[in-house]
């Protein structure tokens, strides 16, 4: 609770525009006009994009909290913004991701079957669970999220041949080692599978690319190298994603005054996020931002319980 | 020329740059407009009410941003970015083919088949 009070106290020196009366009563930048508020929403978008970037968790994650807890969005239009949002700083980052030779096209479209049709049942879920569940379950996977991005360990590298399933479906590959190319071949195929299915799911529901998930089931599940995995969940996100887009577009989620900053803002941040990851040192970065992403995560959860979101 | 899965993934990789570039051209350029556009307060987003029908489905969006709509337009740019991964999965599937590949083939077929069908069954 200390620290979300602390994080909250920062927020008012930083925009002072927002708290001055009363957080929690008056919807704030009520007065302001268009231009002004869509400023704010694109600068918050912007750093929210850059800590996405930074941490691995990717924009959507940070932003919906940001959205619903410290400018009082509905959670519908927030998930709609994060969606398309995700989309972009998924495909945005591809070209990077692919010169690096780690990313597996097959693996990835295979898995895909799983997170769209996931996506598809989670765009579902939205109309059937009411607000305050889908707020707690986000602040959950936060959390989650906030843990993985910390105590994420790359497990030593073996190589090994493809057999059944794997082999069948010819989920191997190599990727570029110290001593040139090393093999990989997937491991329990099942699980890996159903993850993605979960993965798809929390995507649709929550509007996010579930990356923290996607990771989990290629990395741990199926054994995959760490990079393997991380560069090819990034290929999945925004095929996933569009797997809902089109049903939170038809039921009216995506609101095109509010997504343009926010998508601007979060491809932005997510761009300059990924120019700074290759000179910076990222343990450190990442610790700090975990505390952040656990505040908003604790503040969602004890929003949605005491019925304020 | 013949073709590599790194081949195909660098094509891939520039045709998704490609495509965000546009779309948040396009936002961009709807945003300035929407922004020069806009009197009195802001939009109030605290109640979910859901976006006017004429910006829900694809074919409302484009005709609404022929007639300069700026709202319809940002829905354009949006609409660009969603289609982005759906020409992934179909410019994968093309390559493929041209590795004759069959499985792989059949497997983005399936794929941006449950993507079609979620933008046709939700319009």
């Amino acid at each position: 609770m200390k620290l979300v009070t602390s994080y909250r106290m920062k927020r008012l020196q930083l925009l002072p525009k927002m708290g001055g009366r009363g957080y929690n009563h008056v919807v704030p930048c009520q007065g302001m006009s268009t231009p002004e508020f869509s400023l704010w929403i694109f600068l918050s978008s912007l750093l929210a994009g850059l800590l996405g970037s930074l941490t691995g968790l990717g924009g959507g994650v940070v932003i919906v909290p940001v959205l619903t807890v410290l400018f009082h969005i509905d959670i519908h239009y927030a998930i709609g913004a994060s969606l398309v949002s995700v989309i972009a700083t998924s495909s945005g980052a591809a070209a990077t991701y692919v010169r690096e030779g780690y990313s597996n096209i097959r693996i990835g479209m295979f898995l895909e079957i799983a997170t769209t049709v996931g996506a598809i049942f989670g765009a579902w879920l939205t109309t059937r669970v009411p607000t305050h569940a889908i707020g707690i379950i986000f602040g959950v996977v936060l959390l989650y999220s906030a843990y993985a991005s910390v105590r994420m360990k790359e497990h030593a590298h073996q190589s090994a041949t493809p057999v059944g399933l794997a082999a069948r479906l010819r989920l191997a590959g190599t990727f570029p080692g110290e001593n040139g190319p090393q093999e990989y071949a997937a491991q329990r195929v099942p699980a890996g599978f159903s993850l993605m299915l979960l993965a798809g799911s929390l995507s649709g529901l929550l509007g996010i690319g579930s990356g923290a998930v996607k990771v989990l089931a290629m990395d741990q599940a199926m054994r995959l190298p760490f990079k393997v995995s991380t560069t090819t969940s990034n290929f999945m996100i925004g095929v996933t994603a569009a797997a809902s887009a089109g049903i939170y577009l038809s039921r009216g989620y995506i609101s095109p005054g509010l997504v343009m900053p926010v998508m601007l803002g979060v491809l932005g941040g997510s761009l300059v996020g990924s120019k700074i990851l290759v000179r910076a040192e990222v343990k450190t970065l990442r610790i700090v931002f975990a505390v952040v992403i656990v505040a908003l995560g604790l503040e969602m959860v004890i929003n949605s319980v005491t019925g304020r979101l | 020329m013949q073709v590599t899965d790194q081949k195909l993934e660098i094509a891939i990789g520039r045709m998704l740059q490609t495509g965000v570039f546009l779309a948040a051209a396009v936002v961009l350029i709807g945003g300035i407009l929407y922004l020069h556009q806009a009197t009195g307060p802001r939009p109030d987003y605290s109640h979910f009410k859901g976006v006017a029908e004429a910006l829900r489905s694809p074919v409302e969006i484009l005709s609404g941003a022929r007639h300069g709509d700026a709202p319809s337009i940002i829905q354009r740019g949006l609409l660009l970015l969603i289609a982005t991964p759906i020409a992934r999965v179909i410019l994968a599937a093309v390559g493929f083919l041209f590795e004759r590949d069959r499985l792989y083939f059949c497997i983005s077929l399936i794929v941006l088949a449950v993507l079609l069908f979620s933008l046709l069954h939700a319009a």
